[in-house]
């Protein structure tokens, strides 16, 4: 299932979001979107998720025709920035959320899903709380319930729009290791917005520099750290670098615990 | 033992507090305002309607054309409250969750009966559908009556308490924003069931109460139902236009006992409405705060 992004634009009004954005992620990869804000990341994701219309361009997934699927046909787990959980549903309802909308055909058991909550909230490590409400969850916890929510549905790839730009930065550290090894775990291609370059290059094994509606550079990031191919991807690798903790490479993370 | 209580002077005000003198007038002013304006006219239709006895209270409440008015006012309200409630949540809906042009243009719509006298609005329902109105020839035609008869009465209230639901949903509606109905759809849900299953329940302490408002003010319609009603007895008239013919035809009594009722009709809205707030505290807070 190699994603296939092909000369995508979108126009908002008469501010040109994307102006043909193209790019390739084999199967199971790990891909960040970096750029700052307005440079058409968060477009793209929510163009592939299906919650906007591209004007022009194609995108495959595999042999899917990604842009002629509506949202809920395509099985793109999307997880927001601001966690965009159900406050009225408890976080195993959440979770289910999914499971129980599907047709009745393909409904699992009442038993199923709810043994499929279990697990997933195992694997968020948030075994126990299916009780709660989201309100009364920290930040940290509820975008750990977004995610379970999103990989309930057995999605075919996971788009992930800034999931912790809203937390703390010690949350942060701890949730970019932990959701590293979830993807290894599963495999699911993921696609993941950002605009914190050191977030991108220690998580992602390809990194799409975008600025002002196109691709500056794609590559990993040892690629676009030895060579950026313009001023503009090696000014914004460097400003927002810490001057002295430059980003680590992937095997260091991985070996984190 | 190391819990001790340390005992702080009663007086110790905060720096940010006003003094007592303050409070106690402002206090004063709010209950004064509210009993006199608001309480005594309420207990004074109460005592004028025993005056004679709760006996010809009750007699004059079960009289036929009292009966009819009753049955009318309910009938209305039914209708006027459920058709405010499918359009109030349309329009809710699109300026909260969608872009359109005229989008400020339909929010100052929705507006206009509130800054419209109700007597006019019910004018401008006899210009188009009465007799000599726009539409009057082609409906006796097709042998339809609009005007003096239960279709208009029911159009100048829905026309009157529209804001209600769509005022009280809209702020809430673009508050909560888009991104529940977004999740829900990227994860397999219908635009139906994401407005049954993420929407709606989202929405349903707002909605009970526009609605529970939105009944009060139809039940108590007076202006736009007067000039579309006729005022024929025991067939078009209704609670409050009751109270007129009867307060007219110096049945002081009967007036004030049919008025006591629709008084109540309303302080049951409201009881009701407190009893839920108070029962479901908790849930209320957590569909607000996120």
């Amino acid at each position: 299932m190699t994603l296939l992004v092909d000369s995508i634009a979108k126009q908002f009004g008469r501010y040109p979001a994307l102006k043909g954005v193209s790019f390739n992620a084999p199967e199971g990869a790990f891909v960040a979107l970096l750029g700052p804000s307005g440079s058409g990341k968060t477009t793209l994701l929510r163009i592939l998720g299906g919650l906007e219309v591209a004007d022009a361009g194609r995108i495959t997934f595999g042999t899917l025709d990604w842009m002629s699927m509506a949202a809920r046909e395509r099985r793109a787990g999307f997880v927001f920035q601001q966690y965009a959980l159900f406050r009225h549903m408890t976080v195993a309802r959440n979770i289910a959320f999914g499971l129980e909308v599907r047709p009745r055909s393909q409904r699992p058991s009442r038993k199923e899903i709810a043994h499929r909550v279990e697990e997933l909230l195992r694997l968020v490590q948030l075994a126990g709380l299916g009780d709660r409400y989201p309100s009364q969850l920290s930040g940290g916890q509820r975008q750990r319930v977004a995610l379970a929510r999103a990989l309930a549905i057995e999605p075919r790839m996971l788009l992930l729009d800034e999931p912790f730009g809203a937390l703390d930065a010690r949350v942060r550290k701890e949730l970019r290791v932990w959701l590293r090894q979830l993807h290894d775990q599963t495999g699911i291609t993921t696609i993941f917005v950002t605009h914190d370059q050191e977030e991108a290059l220690q998580m992602a094994d390809l990194v799409a520099v975008l600025n002002a509606g196109k691709i500056e550079q794609i590559g990993t990031p040892r690629e676009l750290r030895s060579e950026p191919v313009n001023d503009f991807v090696e000014h914004f690798l460097e400003v927002q670098r810490p001057a002295v903790a430059s980003a680590r490479p992937l095997a260091r993370v991985a070996n984190f615990h | 033992m190391s819990t001790h209580t340390i005992a702080l002077p009663r007086s110790a005000a905060g720096p940010a507090e006003d003094s007592p003198a303050t409070r106690l007038v402002l206090i004063a002013v709010a209950i004064g305002y509210v009993g006199i304006f608001l309480l005594l006219p309420l207990v004074t239709v109460f005592s004028s309607a025993l005056a004679g006895g709760i006996r010809q209270a009750l007699s004059a409440v079960a009289d036929p054309d009292a009966l009819s008015a009753i049955r009318l006012t309910l009938i209305v309200a039914a209708i006027s409250v459920s058709l405010n409630v499918v359009f109030g949540i349309a329009a809710a809906w699109s300026i909260s969750k969608f872009d359109f042009r005229g989008k400020s243009l339909l929010i100052s719509l929705i507006d206009i009966p509130f800054s419209v006298s109700p007597v006019i609005s019910g004018l401008i329902f006899v210009l188009v559908f009465g007799m000599q109105g726009w539409f009057g020839p082609s409906l006796r035609d097709a042998d339809v009556k609009i005007i003096f008869a239960l279709p208009g009465i029911v159009l100048a209230t829905t026309f009157v308490t529209f804001p209600f639901v769509a005022r009280e949903l809209i702020p809430l509606m673009m508050d909560q924003g888009r991104d529940e109905e977004e999740a829900a759809m990227s994860l397999g849900a219908s635009g139906w069931r994401s407005f049954l299953r993420v929407t709606l329940p989202n929405m349903k302490w707002a909605l009970l109460y526009a609605v529970l408002l939105c009944n009060a003010r139809a039940m108590g319609e007076f202006g736009a139902v007067s000039v579309v009603s006729g005022h024929i007895r025991g067939l078009t008239n209704t609670m409050p236009l009751h109270v007129e013919v009867l307060y007219n035809d110096y049945q002081y009594v009967g007036a004030f006992a049919v008025a006591a009722l629709l008084a109540m009709l309303a302080l049951v809205t409201l009881v009701l409405k407190s009893i839920l707030e108070w029962r479901y505290a908790d849930e209320i807070a957590a569909v607000h705060r996120h």
